[in-house]
């Protein structure tokens, strides 16, 4: 009796409680808590509503639309022509390795680029374009000094942007790398083995820390820069920079060393390391390395090898495991730009005078 | 003595030679309006900004209901709720949903947050509007939206920075009205920093005037108008006409009535000029004076008290600091 009583007053109690949580309007909750909150999630809540505030910006913006839309369709288009025309070749191509579904990342027919160009290319100008207005133009809106009002630790502000636009890019990233394994597995027919499925997915997250690195250095500019404009050509400079004129410098430099044909097998071998070491700052260059040494299996070493380090290898692919030991160096250099970016963000934000604009 | 809301003590923040705030010292009960008056650049915002910890203090100590606020800026901002000069919102969201925001940035639990929200909003009057997007709300409506927003995290203090700048005439009425009600209401202590005198005048209990970084005075302002003006406080302007209609009355002669006026207590001067007269006195003596008129057989054209304002009290600070430069 007693427990009938207890059931019905909480069949009530939910009654009760359902409609009010169905009415509520709240754009902000993503995945809302209809639980009381308790004291542990309470620390966070205000966190997690800035982040969930952030996402929704993003997705909501313009911006990020058009910039999805065209990484999207740029992954389409290479799709498509990697598997109408390339497939015989894909499939024929099995001189080397048969590791079908990471041709898909990395071969095309000629006409597009591959995907992991596109990343490459497109995966800078992703990250810039989430974070050079990320304090800048809360700053200018005015609703910097609003929100940091509230009792809420500084660097959250900044940790929340960041984090959300992680949330972001990583959401598209293994999107459309699903999209690709999945529009290969139609197309080809076989499903790919558990070590392509591992590559592609060390890929994806790699990526993600490549963009990441970008979108830690326009947070950067914008908390440098008081014009989110002034900060997203910065941001833009520096890409350009390492994708252009780094390289022309740097060649500049290596030319300077070129040893003659006659010179001795340490000179070569000296200029094979500075060629090698002075392209190694540039976070595309890690990037690129990262992405061959992961995606084609057969890369056996990304630094000048000398002919006594091949003497007795083995030419085949090698395990997934080798090739990420092949890149935790690269690896580490990103996030150490990654952190460092987020750093001075870091403290030239926490010792800052907020005003309520400009 | 009170209870103290806000403590300020030998606070000093430089930006490289330029003293901003210098060496001040301030204190404020709870519960009280404070007006901090001063001209543009007089240190005002940067005092405020301290008191919040959005700046860094160079010296002294800022206490904000008991919590110092550069050691726990989180608890005093719990505590405090402040409306910056020129407030910004999020555009592409509804008003409610900013407010929302905020009181999710404050840890109030969602149902509580929405019920506080609706009541606040119903309480600066913005119920209607709620639901447009902040875009296309009104610099009033934007202002009383911010006074929602400091209002949701049910604070002890509010600091309000220049709140009625931009507003017309109307608005800055309503907008200190619903202050003034909102502090009596719930004994909420309000800093309120302007430059202008008359608004200042109408709303606080105790004035503070800055000027370079420094509080020139603190007080009621009309203490602040006795230290000033130590003689006459009160100075009444009226105008006299004959009754004409009424010749066979007996009526006094213009000097009998000044001599009279003279003879009532308090009053120091009067001067007349034809039918204008000026009576200084310290304290108010309007209705004697309307009675005399009256009572003499002439009609009393108008008669309005001066009161030494802000103004004057303004004036005076500014022209002595002048003269110390």
């Amino acid at each position: 009796m007693k427990n009938k009583i207890f059931r019905r007053a909480t069949s009530k109690l939910t009654a009760i409680k359902l409609p009010k949580g169905i009415s509520h309007i709240n754009s902000f909750s993503f995945f809302k808590n209809g639980n009381p909150v308790s004291d542990s999630s309470l620390a966070f809540s205000p966190f997690k509503a800035m982040v969930q505030k952030e996402i929704t910006d993003h997705i909501r913006n313009w911006r990020f639309i058009i910039l999805f839309a065209l990484i999207s369709l740029a992954c389409m288009g290479t799709l498509f022509a990697t598997l109408s025309d390339g497939m015989k070749v894909l499939v024929n191509d099995t001189t080397e390795n048969n590791f079908f579904f990471l041709n898909l990342f990395t071969k095309s027919d000629g006409t597009l680029p591959a995907y992991f160009v596109f990343v490459g290319f497109l995966g800078p100008l992703f990250g810039i374009s989430l974070g050079f207005d990320a304090i800048s133009s809360e700053q200018n809106r005015g609703t910097l000094s609003r929100v940091l009002a509230q009792p809420i630790p500084r660097d959250s502000i900044l940790n929340a942007k960041f984090l959300a636009g992680i949330i972001v890019i990583s959401v598209m990233f293994f999107a459309l790398s699903f999209l690709v394994l999945g529009a290969g597995l139609l197309a080809l027919g076989i499903p790919p083995t558990a070590e392509e499925f591992m590559r592609i997915m060390v890929y994806t997250v790699l990526s993600i820390v490549y963009v990441s690195f970008w979108l830690n250095l326009s947070i950067l500019f914008s908390v440098r820069f008081r014009q989110s404009a002034t900060s997203a050509l910065s941001g833009i400079a520096v890409w350009l920079f390492f994708t252009i004129f780094y390289p022309l410098i740097a060649n500049l430099i290596i030319k300077g060393y070129e040893p003659s044909k006659y010179a001795t097998p340490n000179a070569i071998y000296f200029y094979e390391k500075l060629k090698f070491y002075l392209v190694q700052i540039m976070p595309n260059e890690l990037f690129d390395e990262i992405t061959s040494a992961i995606l084609v299996p057969s890369v056996r070493s990304l630094g000048p090898l000398t002919t006594e380090q091949m003497q007795g290898a083995i030419p085949s692919s090698l395990p997934l495991g080798q090739s990420i030991l092949l890149v935790w160096p690269q690896f580490t250099g990103l996030l150490a730009l990654t952190l460092l970016c987020f750093l001075f963000s870091y403290l030239l934000f926490m010792k800052r005078e907020i005003r309520s604009r400009g | 003595m009170a209870e103290k809301s806000i403590e300020i003590n030998g606070l000093t923040k430089k930006y490289g030679q330029h003293v901003a705030v210098d060496n001040l010292t301030l204190s404020i009960d709870k519960g009280e309006i404070f007006g901090l008056l001063g001209p543009n650049g007089a240190g005002k915002s940067t005092t405020i900004l301290m008191l919040l910890g959005l700046t860094e203090v160079d010296s002294g100590s800022v206490k904000v209901c008991g919590i110092d606020t550069t050691r726990h800026p989180l608890e005093v901002k719990r505590k405090v709720g402040y409306l910056p000069e020129d407030v910004g919102f999020y555009n592409d969201y509804t008003g409610l949903q900013n407010l929302l925001y905020v009181a999710r940035l404050n840890n109030i639990p969602l149902e509580q947050a929405q019920k506080t929200a609706l009541r606040t909003l119903a309480e600066v009057g913005l119920e209607e509007e709620m639901d447009k997007k902040v875009a296309s709300y009104s610099r009033g409506m934007r202002q009383r939206l911010g006074l929602a927003d400091v209002l949701i995290k049910n604070p002890e203090v509010i600091i309000l920075d220049e709140p009625t700048l931009g507003l017309d005439p109307e608005g800055v009425k309503k907008f200190l009205q619903l202050i003034v009600e909102l502090s009596r209401k719930k004994g909420i202590t309000v800093l309120f920093s302007s430059h202008h005198l008359h608004q200042v005048q109408q709303l606080c209990d105790r004035v503070g005037i800055f000027v370079k970084g420094k509080l020139l005075a603190e007080g009621k302002i009309s203490s602040l108008a006795e230290q000033l003006f130590s003689k006459n406080t009160f100075t009444l302007e009226g105008g006299i006409t004959p009754m004409d209609e009424n010749p066979n009355q007996a009526s006094d002669s213009l000097e009998e009535v000044v001599n009279k006026m003279k003879r009532i207590k308090e009053v120091s001067l009067v001067e007349v000029d034809k039918d204008h007269f000026v009576v200084e006195s310290k304290k108010d003596v309007s209705a004697e004076l309307s009675r005399l008129i009256v009572n003499s057989g002439y009609g009393l054209a108008y008669l309005t008290k001066k009161k030494y304002g802000l103004d004057d009290i303004y004036h005076q600070y500014f022209q002595e600091e002048e003269k110390r430069i």
